[in-house]
């Protein structure tokens, strides 16, 4: 068996990845998953987190935002609403992104919407892990 | 005859006209590259969302097996009573009849929904500033694209309507950049007035680029989704062959490719979540299929963004083009004029001469 695999990470805006890697993490709704090589075909919608992937013994990261991945022996395609790596992430509006996410949370006020305020508090979350892990 | 010096002086003017225009329709050509470009790559996951919505399709129980009725709210067909359109204009002037075809297709849509209540979500300063002159606006606005952010707020709606059509929504200056953000957030929007039954219908108006001589003007549904994968397509027009001539000639001076290239991408996307194995569905089919779909709605928006600001720049290109080749056909026969003057004013002044020496 090969001991890599294509993987293509898309996006409405662009093709962000297409490379042979050995292993990838996928942010499953259900989960994390690992994806090694010959993997039994799968589809799988995303979580807000993000996807590491090894390529050529170096390790690579993404902060991804929903999406979904289809998993194949030979193949993983990931269709990721945002895909980004970590020097195009703006640091700065994730946290204050945040900030604000956590400050709507707090606030009591009923008219915020709970659940698309911690969508974007995992966002920003997941953003910045991605860009301090990388530093 | 007119004075030779005013000639002069008019085709230096026309010269000058004549160098901005050829600029403009250079900057017109790169952009339009460039936005090509841009719809080119946002298909490959179009396409690959469409698969597997399709596949599954098959696989989840949509329709309810004993009234034949689709179970996800997106799909189901209601009487047509309120009716919201998305129009989708440019933002800047000087490209030929591009916002006016638009508007005038819109015009002509909205007539013939007449009797019913209609919301317009105006997305374009060109098409912003004529409905805005037409229709009153509502008392809630959806919040514009261009200050989109990371908004957390929901959004309030008004109970009472300021007419029977009225603009909800104005959406001016974000397609310099269109981003999936944007398209996602209007689709949210559109999907949750949906949900609560304040539309029953869902209509973008915009212009469909293929290429520089592949376009029309077409409104489309795009809720409720009547099948998907296929465009649901209202009202249609086509470019004439008069259009399609001098867009060609434009495209040709301008060195833009006339077809549009194939993405490299979209083969292979053709074959996504198609394979022939039981995959295994992490989540239950149906599930899956409800969190695609509003996404599929928010890809065809995106899309149709995309595409009108192609064609935006195709159309500005065409128009710079002909303005390019008028300025130069003034100044061939301004100089025509110029050069009888000039010869009748030296004939004049011979005979003059001639006939002061014939007197003496």
């Amino acid at each position: 068996m090969a001991d890599t695999f294509q993987l293509e990470i898309v996006t409405p805006e662009k093709k962000v990845v297409n490379v042979p890697v050995e292993e990838v993490q996928i942010p499953g709704r259900n989960g994390y998953l690992g994806v090694l090589p010959g993997h039994a075909p799968l589809i799988t919608e995303l979580a807000v987190g993000e996807i590491t992937y090894r390529e050529n013994t170096t390790e690579q990261r993404l902060a991804v935002a929903w999406g979904f991945a289809e998993v194949l022996p030979d193949k993983v395609t990931i269709l990721a609403e945002t895909a980004e790596r970590p020097y195009e992430i703006d640091v700065e509006r994730a946290r204050k992104a945040k900030v604000r996410a956590e400050q709507r949370l707090s606030s009591g006020d009923t008219n915020v919407d709970v659940e698309r305020a911690l969508n974007a508090l995992h966002r920003a979350e997941a953003r910045l892990d991605v860009a301090q892990k990388n530093q | 005859m007119a004075n030779i010096l005013d000639i002069r002086r008019r085709i230096r003017s026309v010269i000058n006209t004549r160098q901005i225009t050829k600029a403009m329709k250079m900057v017109s050509a790169a952009k339009l590259r460039r936005a090509q470009e841009r719809a080119l790559a946002a298909r490959p996951y179009a396409q690959m969302l469409t698969n597997v919505l399709k596949s599954l399709v098959s696989r989840a129980e949509i329709y309810d097996p004993e009234t034949g009725q689709p179970k996800h709210p997106l799909l189901a067909q209601r009487d047509e009573k309120n009716i919201l359109l998305i129009v989708v204009t440019g933002d800047k002037g000087l490209a030929g009849a591009f916002n006016a075809n638009i508007i005038k297709a819109a015009t002509r849509f909205l007539e013939s929904k007449a009797g019913r209540s209609i919301d317009i979500e105006a997305v374009g300063r060109k098409g912003r500033d004529f409905l805005r002159r037409r229709y009153p606006a509502a008392a809630v606005q959806t919040r514009s694209l261009a200050e989109l952010a990371e908004s957390i707020e929901a959004e309030a709606r008004a109970v009472e309507r300021a007419g029977m059509t009225q603009i909800t929504g104005e959406h001016v200056g974000i397609l310099g950049k269109v981003e999936f953000a944007q398209a996602s957030a209007l689709a949210e929007s559109v999907i949750e007035r949906y949900r609560r039954e304040e539309i029953d219908a869902v209509y973008v108006v915009f212009n469909e680029f293929k290429s520089v001589i592949a376009q029309r003007l077409i409104v489309e549904q795009i809720l409720p989704i009547e099948q998907i994968g296929e465009q649901a397509v209202r009202l249609a027009e086509e470019m004439t062959e008069e259009e399609k001539k001098r867009a060609k000639e434009a495209a040709i001076s301008a060195g833009v490719g006339m077809r549009a290239p194939e993405h490299p991408g979209e083969a292979a996307a053709a074959q996504f979540g198609t394979a022939q194995v039981d995959y295994i569905y992490e989540q239950a089919p149906e599930e899956l299929f409800r969190s695609l779909l509003p996404k599929y709605v928010a890809i065809q928006i995106f899309r149709s963004l995309l595409e009108s600001v192609a064609a935006e720049h195709a159309a500005r290109m065409t128009a710079m083009d002909s303005a390019t080749s008028n300025a130069t056909d003034m100044i061939d026969s301004l100089t025509l004029v110029m050069n009888r003057a000039r010869q009748a004013k030296i004939t004049k002044e011979i005979i003059e001469i001639v006939s002061g020496a014939a007197a003496m």
